[in-house]
């Protein structure tokens, strides 16, 4: 059975929105995925990573870790930071919940993950930082 | 991302080209509303046909320039968008505000008959 993994630190530039896509793309091209499953993927990836970006560290700079394994026809990637932690993950899940209403933050992030991913779970604790794990099956 | 911005009449047809995500969603937002006070349009066309990539900042984008619009009394439409990019602007319920067609034509009048125009004089 197939297996991977591999991992990525990147500081909380929002250039590095675009990397972070593009490693999980490069990762999960050995599973086969279509075209439409590739994006699903890339989506999901760059809205976990840009709400660690955003809202991370607020204006402070820090470390954003992806992670990703293979197994079989799974690709499972978590992205973690140690930053300010959110106070109530049910709220933000909820579509159009924002964090930042003054800003044009649509509040679809957790939406949109959920919708293109299988599994999406999210630890989170004040001062301590935030883990989003998103798992999805990669059947043609 | 790449930004053309074609403005005639009180219409601006913003050819967006590559990926918007929220790196790239400050550089079309400061340009496209440079561009709505500098000409006095009130309309905008988004042209995504050459966007390969959109996230939820796409979507902040669009509603961000949808109330600016609609503060002026003008309107919105998508055209070109791919299939994946239409399912998040369906998700984020962006059609019961804007006009997302497939192609230029199809958006609302004024700001089709203006791209006619363009295409005529061979601007666009």
């Amino acid at each position: 059975m197939l297996r991977n993994s591999m991992k990525t630190e990147f500081i909380n530039r929002s250039d590095n929105e675009r990397f972070a896509r593009s490693v999980a793309a490069a990762f999960v091209i050995e599973l086969d995925p279509t075209v439409d499953q590739l994006t699903e993927i890339k989506t999901a990836v760059s809205e976990a990573v840009t709400n660690a970006i955003i809202h991370g560290y607020e204006n402070e700079e820090g470390t954003v870790t992806l992670e990703g394994s293979l197994c079989g026809d799974t690709v499972e990637f978590i992205v973690s930071d140690s930053g300010v932690g959110i106070p109530d993950i049910n709220r933000a899940r909820e579509p159009l919940f924002t964090g930042k209403p003054e800003t044009e933050r649509s509040g679809m992030g957790f939406t949109i993950m959920e919708a293109f991913m299988d599994i999406v779970e999210v630890e989170s604790a004040v001062g301590k930082g935030t883990r989003v794990r998103m798992v999805k099956k990669i059947s043609r | 991302m790449e930004l053309i911005i074609y403005a005639k009449y009180r219409a601006l047809v913003a050819r967006l080209q590559g990926e918007l995500d929220h790196h790239s969603a400050g550089l079309v937002r400061e340009e496209i509303d440079r561009a709505l006070e500098r000409t006095g349009a009130v309309n905008i066309a988004f042209d995504f046909r050459h966007v390969t990539f959109m996230d939820s900042s796409g979507i902040g984008v669009l509603m961000g320039r949808y109330k600016k619009v609609t503060a002026l009394g003008g309107r919105l439409a998508v055209f070109g968008a791919s299939d994946t990019v239409r399912r998040i602007m369906r998700m984020s319920g962006l059609e019961r505000f804007m006009v997302i067609a497939d192609k230029l034509e199809n958006c609302f009048e004024e700001v089709a008959a203006d791209a006619q125009k363009q295409y005529e004089n061979g601007i666009y």
